[in-house]
């Protein structure tokens, strides 16, 4: 770029010399708007020869935009949807997404940045004022527009006729109720629903992941098990609705390590079980720190110690984890009591 | 309208093609007088004016992907076993929701890229959109007569996020499932009728089969549609209104100074419209967002650690994880307090910036036109107001991420989170000082150029010995852009006894109006502007510095 031998006859015949003028305060107000500053000129204005440098440019931007138009169709035909590659520093990518998204990329910016170079150079710069009019109607219009209005409003005769008024002002009223009616049948009424899950007294536990019925020796101390009452498989209809309210952990601990009594009476040699629910807002608990007994939800950290009634001890969550009464049966599986004594999961108006 | 073509041009009939089209639909929907006001309109050039732009293309952007999308998107619960072309996932049961966007990302040449689009272009929308609020906040664009047009900005906002929220679960996959439950457990603790509401959401009880059905209408036409409207009235109050400026020189309330729309403006903006869908594009190329392929199909009784949400909803996510778990149970009921707040200051955090301009302009009583933009120092306890604003939401973020920067820093999450349960309330309050002390700092900085001019950095020697910086005097257009913000006196409440010593009722809205006042315009929150007297006596006396 050689903007500096500017042909002679290309240069402006005079500088604007009322830059320097200007910046001599005004005598009488010095703060006064000395008004819009003179046009500066740009180089494309009195250099024709950059000028035609700026107009290859933006068409040269609009020719890449071409390119890569024609290089997004020639990936799409070409690229196999699984192909890999690696780009560092990212790693790897769908080698079609990457390409597809490239090409789109670099014809729609080539489109815009030719646009906006076309204008930042070639086009006209000089700063035009538009002038401004109030938003508010004049006090004549303002005045007809009133005079209107009460005119309407006394030929319709509804302040006189408040019989009309008054029913039509019910009607409309009432008319949206059908709407709101209309949505009853969004769901059912919650009733107890929400009170029960289908755990109840001689239901075996089974292994969420085996799928098969849990013994005692089959949970040791320190880990953590997840359970699923018998008979709900996976490919039931309503599984994802029963296992956002049964899913059961298990854990073993030492009987003499549970602080809390009733906890103790609802174990079986120190096997213990809990909803897996979250009493917060219901997310599924799966951390278990075997050291101290804690589990700890992943979303809002809510922290519940095993050994003492699952008690909160950290975090959002309003109450203890509800606790599943177990045993064994005569073939030495482990079995569910009954059902939860409380609602699983988050706290509700009428849970009590 | 004369219906005879006495026209010179049209009676020779070789009118350009162009000009014949014009006439054609100027005769049936009057384009001419639309034209006549528009298309020279002037707008003026400021960079943070991109901000509202870069919100209404990705916008655009969001609603063209988006129709893409819907070609292939099954918007249904049904469990259906995957077998598509990505191999992991291989015979696993999901909802057909699940396994449409996971064929969508491999098996729809370009769906990948498509949805990795809209999904960017959402979250610039809604961060285009915060920064653009931020911008008119501070420079005070929301004044008479924009008000209305601040409330359609702000409304663009909330809906954003819930159109994100409703957008982002469509998948049906682990990560959004678990965001779904949390909101059931938000809705669940609504005292007396959150059961209701929650079992008329999904249809029954959580999941049910019906949620991403119901979200999909929400997704794609009852909440764009009414966004949609909003963007067209707020780009109609934009042109009607004209747009802001700041003060410099030739500019004032009467006038707007810029470049017209037709040519400069329009190759401006409609170029920045590639600019920023074709930035989008290359986003989408090399940055990998929501592989809801590796997230996994939603389960109830499963999770990954480090959920988060998009991030225009992380604050509503730091609400929660702050909370004290407060349950109070009473008579048979449990009012779910931990929740239960949270879900009431959602909204209010969103409400009290929304506000803000009315109580402005109730406390200033100031009823004239507004179209000189406030430079943010000029009003510093506006300024600090956002400011504190800012840092409540931004904390709230840290509190929605404290598992990760609990890891990521090595730090106990409990500490975290005891941080965000302090600095909620105390961070705000240092933060409105500082930016009020900085603002008022800049303001004597402002003050101190126009009296005594520029420091230049040149150090003179006097013949007596003295050192002194030699200092410039501004120009005139320098001056008169530093003076030309308007400064409100404080609202007076005025005598409380009259004339005849009888004492006077004084309400106490007036009262508050007063203090309100005082804290905005009182002596220790504006340094009164230089006047033209102060400036004639220092510069006056030659020598002086």
């Amino acid at each position: 770029m050689s903007s500096q031998d500017i042909p002679e006859e290309n240069l402006p015949a005079e500088q604007e010399a009322a830059h320097v003028a200007v910046s001599i305060a005004d005598e009488k107000d010095p703060f006064a708007d000395p008004g819009l500053p003179p046009h500066e000129h740009r180089i494309q204005d009195i250099d024709e020869r950059a000028a035609r440098r700026s107009e290859r440019m933006v068409a040269l931007l609009f020719t890449v935009s071409m390119l890569a138009t024609v290089g997004f169709i020639a990936a799409y035909v070409g690229i196999p949807r699984d192909k890999s590659i690696f780009v560092f520093p990212i790693g790897h990518l769908s080698a079609l997404n990457f390409t597809l998204g490239l090409t789109l990329g670099v014809a729609l910016f080539c489109i815009g940045a030719g646009a906006v170079h076309w204008a930042r150079t070639l086009m006209s710069d000089v700063e035009i004022a538009d002038e401004r009019h109030p938003i508010e109607a004049e006090p004549e219009v303002r005045a007809k527009v009133h005079a209107d209005f009460k005119q309407g409003a006394k030929e319709s005769a509804i302040g006189r006729r408040k019989l009309i008024r008054n029913t039509m002002f019910g009607a409309l009223t009432l008319v949206p109720l059908s709407g709101v009616i209309l949505l009853r049948d969004l769901g059912p009424l919650p009733g107890t629903s929400l009170r029960h899950t289908l755990w109840s007294k001689g239901k075996l536990l089974v292994n969420m992941n085996t799928n098969q019925p849990l013994r005692p020796s089959d949970v040791q101390v320190g880990s953590l098990t997840f359970a699923k009452p018998e008979g709900l498989e996976d490919t039931d209809e309503e599984f994802q609705t029963e296992i956002a309210k049964a899913a059961l952990m298990i854990v073993r601990l030492q009987p003499d390590n549970i602080k809390d009594k009733r906890e103790l009476e609802w174990s079986h040699e120190g096997i213990v079980a809990y909803s897996k629910i979250c009493t917060h807002v219901g997310c599924p608990i799966s951390l278990y720190e075997q050291q101290t007994h804690h589990v700890l939800c992943p979303c809002h950290q809510s922290t519940f110690d095993l050994s003492d009634g699952a008690r909160v001890i950290f975090g959002p969550a309003g109450h203890a984890l509800p606790q599943l009464r177990i045993g064994v049966n005569d073939e030495g599986y482990l079995q569910a009591l009954g059902d939860f004594e409380e609602p699983v999961g988050p706290a509700f108006w009428e849970r009590g | 309208m004369s219906t005879t073509t006495n026209d010179e041009s049209r009676t020779r009939g070789k009118a350009p093609a162009g000009e014949r089209v014009a006439d054609w639909a100027d005769g049936r929907l009057g384009i001419y007088s639309l034209a006549k006001a528009n298309m020279r309109k002037i707008f003026p050039d400021h960079w943070s004016f991109m901000l509202g732009e870069v919100s209404l293309y990705s916008f655009i952007i969001i609603i063209l992907t988006g129709v893409y999308l819907t070609l292939f998107f099954h918007p249904s619960m049904n469990e259906v076993a995957y077998h598509g072309s990505y191999v992991p996932l291989q015979g696993q049961l999901m909802s057909e929701a699940f396994n449409s966007t996971v064929h969508i990302s491999f098996d729809v040449r370009g769906g990948l890229l498509v949805r990795q689009i809209h999904h960017w272009a959402a979250l610039i929308f809604l961060a285009g959109m915060f920064v653009h609020m931020m911008r008119v906040f501070f420079t005070g664009a929301f004044r008479k007569p924009r008000e209305i047009n601040w409330l359609f900005g702000f409304l663009l906002f909330v809906l954003g996020m819930f159109t994100g929220f409703t957008g982002y679960s469509l998948p049906d996959d682990l990560l959004s499932g678990t965001g779904v439950r949390f909101m059931e457990g938000a809705v669940l603790s609504v005292p007396i009728v959150g059961t209701y509401l929650s079992y008329f959401l999904f249809g029954g009880q959580f999941p049910g089969h019906d949620f991403v059905a119901r979200f999909y209408s929400v997704h794609i036409l009852l909440l764009p549609g009414i966004m949609l409207g909003l963007v067209v009235g707020h780009l109609i109050l934009v042109f009607y209104h004209k747009h802001t400026q700041f003060a410099g020189p030739g500019k004032s309330e009467k006038n707007v100074v810029g470049m017209p729309l037709l040519p400069v403006y329009m190759a401006k903006a409609g170029g920045f419209f590639f600019l920023v869908f074709g930035a989008i594009a290359a986003i989408a190329a090399v940055a990998q967002i929501n592989p809801i392929w590796a997230i996994g199909p939603y389960r109830p009784d499963q999770v990954s650690t480090g959920a988060q949400p998009d991030w225009y909803m992380g604050f509503s996510e730091g609400l929660i994880r702050f909370m004290p778990g407060w349950e109070v149970n009473f008579w048979g009921h449990t009012l779910v307090l931990g929740v239960f707040i949270p879900l009431v200051i959602f909204p209010l955090v969103l409400v009290a910036i929304a506000v803000y301009p009315f109580i402005e302009s109730w406390v200033t009583g100031d009823k004239s036109e507004h179209h000189i933009l406030d430079r943010p120092r000029n009003a510093p306890t506006r300024t600090g107001l956002g400011v504190a604003w800012m840092t409540v939401y931004l904390i709230l973020l840290v509190g929605g991420g404290n598992d990760l920067w609990a890891t990521h820093l090595h730090l106990s999450i409990n500490a975290v989170t005891w941080f965000v349960r302090i600095f909620v309330f105390v961070g705000p309050v240092i933060a409105f000082l500082l930016t009020k002390r900085i603002c008022l700092g800049l303001q004597r900085r402002d003050r101190e150029k126009v009296l005594h001019g520029r420091e230049t950095g040149i150090i003179k020697r006097l013949p007596h010995g003295e050192f002194i910086e030699v200092h410039e005097p501004l120009s005139q257009e320098q001056l008169h852009t530093l003076t030309a913000h308007h400064q409100y006196e404080p609202a007076e409440i005025g005598p409380t006894v009259d004339e005849n010593g009888v004492e006077r009722k004084v309400k106490g809205s007036q009262k508050l109006r007063a203090k309100l006042s005082d804290a905005l315009y009182g002596e220790e929150s504006q340094i009164s502007k230089p006047t033209v007297d102060e400036y004639k006596e220092i510069t006056s006396g030659h020598g002086h510095h």
